[in-house]
């Protein structure tokens, strides 16, 4: 079967997804940890993928996204390397195609994207607070020896959510043990550590933005179902959670490499056998002028793939498309 | 007498015309780099505006090559930039380091003080020596500004980004180095003839206008480079705000033809109707502005915690719904995160297409 494929390689997770041609997922989607190692994990990733493929099946387009998009685009040879804003909006218009708001939480960021019309007209990312929800979630449920999947269970059984401070996660957490140690329930507590987070994420990153149903909740945080229930609770509307709610940036990613494909017929992906390679990523120093920045340089054997980190434009860039970094070495 | 100052944009350029050609001495500061953050971050509250680290570390920097004076602006009104060289100089007194600071504040308010600061920097010279070397800065500054809007609008054109980048740097060397206005005017009109002959692409260009406080809109360092990553993601950008424009304000009170802040002021009302500080007035304004002249999107750029810029930034949602043009603002420090800068430049330049694509559809 023709394929196209979709990476987002962020700080935190690292996802894969096959759709066929007519924009279907095909195979179970890969939900990888990064763990600091991005080109080790998408290679594993690969490999994953291709022992599942059957003999006719056949890659005719890549897209990738998220924090690592170059990189991640580089290394397979991606037809498109698009933010993961603009990745996130077009796969939750794949699914709610009426959609006006998305609400994105993941590991490490927190996004909100408003539509009007099925086209973006406005947006907004974490910059200081709200940052690491999922992480900070994980964590509390781990403190208090609960899977994540009972800690937001558990958040449903709240009588009287207590108010928690949600300034920050470091607020929260201090506040939240104090809660805890004067006596409140567990559940209650827990409810109110999700109705803080969303407070915090509203004002944070939603701010002075239109929230308009339909709502699209997604990225990992939307599994947890306090979260959830915060969020219809403070908004007084229905949430909607997509099937693939945790890797729609690489949906979204396989969506706009799949138009790509249908303009120009062909791909540029560099094949599975990438997972086998060595790559040896490193740095240095440019001393041409005092910006002294830090170079980053991907090889292969001999081969400079490409290099970023320059102001200037000297060494490559990680800004543009594709083609321009390639062609540097 | 060593004198400094601190870097903003191209200014250097400028400031250095007048001071050399009055025969005074100095030092310029290495250009702003991460070792000038550094150092301006260590000594500098942590909740000072940006501009204000990368000031410091400037001094610094220049202290080392030997200046002994700095030569600052000051200010009035609401923002916190009338404080900055007090509160300078009262860092680098607990440093134990020993620098002048002559402090020039706007002659809108106190033109007898101004003159005393003058004249202690211009020693024995003639106040006619003055005005020749602030007619030649003058000159300096337009040549600056004609060959950056040129290098704004090529920057989404050029098929070789890097050929423009390496002529727009040789092309400030050598204004910096032209020794009368004959010279520059040669350099720049060279310049302009190179541009003709720059490889082009076809097609049209997004057009995005830049508004916000006047350090982080002409300081690339503190701005993230932000209009060489929208040139080379195909956007075309206009500054609010030029060295020129508002030297022509603040010293001939608008008295010569070029384009100023004036008729923004105006466009802010309604929406803002009173002097906020710093440039909050002129930012609405000039929103309207680009947004009258249909452009495609307007980025709003501040030092974190800028008061002026929030109080404009609660109000351009405002403009947004009256106009339709779509803003985005960018709070810059030294902990901004280069990868969540260049992320929503790009979701930005995607919104901006898919809205004129949009305008496109329906004019059909
Ligand atoms: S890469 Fe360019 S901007 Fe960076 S230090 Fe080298 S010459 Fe300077």
């Amino acid at each position: 079967m023709d394929l196209v494929l979709g990476i987002d390689v962020g700080s935190v997770s690292t996802n894969l997804i096959l759709l066929d041609l007519a924009g279907e997922p095909y195979l179970t989607p890969l939900y990888l940890r990064t763990q600091g190692r991005p080109i080790a994990v998408l290679q594993q990733g690969l490999a994953l993928l291709e022992e599942q493929l059957s003999s006719g099946d056949r890659i005719c387009g890549v897209g990738t996204t998220g924090s690592a998009r170059f990189l991640a685009g580089v290394l397979t040879g991606a037809d498109i390397i698009k933010n993961e804003i603009t990745a996130h909006a077009v796969a939750a218009l794949r699914i709610v195609p009426d959609a006006r708001t998305i609400l994105e939480i993941g590991g490490q960021d927190s996004k909100i994207i408003i539509l009007r019309d099925g086209i973006v007209v406005d947006f907004a990312m974490n910059t200081v607070c709200a940052a690491g929800t999922g992480s900070f979630l994980d964590q509390q449920a781990f403190r208090l020896n609960l899977s994540i999947e009972e800690f937001g269970a558990l958040a449903l059984e709240a009588a009287n959510p207590v108010r928690i401070a949600g300034r920050c996660t470091v607020f929260a957490e201090s506040d939240m043990i104090h809660k805890q140690q004067m006596g409140h329930a567990l559940p209650d507590i827990i409810a109110g550590l999700c109705e803080a987070l969303v407070r915090n994420y509203l004002n944070n990153v939603g701010k002075g933005k239109e929230v308009l149903p339909p709502v699209v909740f997604q990225g990992g945080v939307a599994a947890n179902f306090g979260m959830r229930a915060a969020f219809e609770k403070v908004l007084k509307t229905e949430i909607i959670i997509p099937p693939y709610y945790n890797v729609m940036g690489a949906y979204g990613a396989a969506l706009l490499a799949r138009e790509y494909v249908k303009e120009k017929g062909q791909t540029n992906f560099r094949g599975f056998q990438v997972a086998n390679l060595q790559y040896q990523p490193w740095s240095f120093e440019c001393k041409g002028c005092s910006n002294r920045c830090e170079i980053i340089e991907i090889r292969e054997g001999k081969q400079v793939l490409a290099r970023w980190g320059d102001r200037c434009g000297r060494w490559g860039t990680s800004v543009g498309e594709a083609e321009e970094v390639k062609s540097i070495s | 007498m060593r004198i400094t100052y601190p870097h903003m944009g191209n200014l250097y350029i400028v400031i250095r015309a007048l001071l050399t050609s009055l025969g005074l001495e100095l030092v310029l500061p290495p250009p702003t780099s991460n070792r000038t953050v550094e150092l301006g971050v260590r000594y500098a509250p942590e909740f000072a505006c940006f501009p204000l680290k990368l000031n410091l570390g400037n001094f610094l920097e220049a202290r080392e090559l030997g200046a002994d004076t700095i030569l600052m602006a000051g200010g009035v009104g609401p923002c916190r930039f009338g404080y900055y060289a007090q509160v300078q100089r009262e860092i680098l007194e607990d440093l134990g380091i020993k620098m002048e600071m002559v402090v020039l504040e706007p002659p809108d308010t106190n033109w007898g003080e101004l003159k005393d600061k003058i004249r202690y920097l211009l020693g024995d010279r003639s106040w006619w020596e003055l005005v020749k070397a602030i007619r030649f800065a003058w000159y300096k500054a337009r040549a600056v500004d004609l060959v950056e809007e040129r290098v704004l609008y090529l920057r989404p054109r050029v098929v070789q980004p890097l050929e423009l980048e390496n002529k727009y740097r040789e092309i400030l060397h050598r204004i910096d180095e032209a020794p009368d206005k004959r010279e520059l005017d040669r350099i720049v009109k060279n310049f302009f003839n190179f541009s003709q002959r720059l490889p082009r692409k076809s097609g049209s260009f997004l057009r995005a206008g830049l508004v916000g406080e006047i350090f982080t809109v002409l300081e690339p360092f503190a701005n993230y480079d932000l209009e060489r990553r929208l040139g080379l993601l195909g956007v075309e950008v206009t500054r609010s705000i030029f060295l020129s424009g508002w030297i022509n304000e603040h010293l001939f009170r608008g008295l010569l033809r070029v384009k100023g802040t004036k008729h923004a002021k105006k466009l802010a009302a309604p929406y803002l109707n009173s002097f906020v500080g710093g440039h909050g007035r002129e930012t609405v304004g000039s929103t309207v502005d680009f947004a009258r002249q249909d452009y495609d999107g307007v980025i709003q750029v501040a030092p974190f915690t800028c008061m002026p810029e929030i109080v404009a930034h609660s109000v351009l949602p405002a403009v947004t719904k009256d106009y339709g043009i779509p803003t985005l603002t960018f709070y810059l420090d030294e902990q901004s995160g280069e990868a969540g800068i260049q992320t929503r430049l790009e979701a930005f330049v995607d919104l901006m297409a898919a809205r004129r694509e949009r305008m496109r559809k329906e004019n059909r």
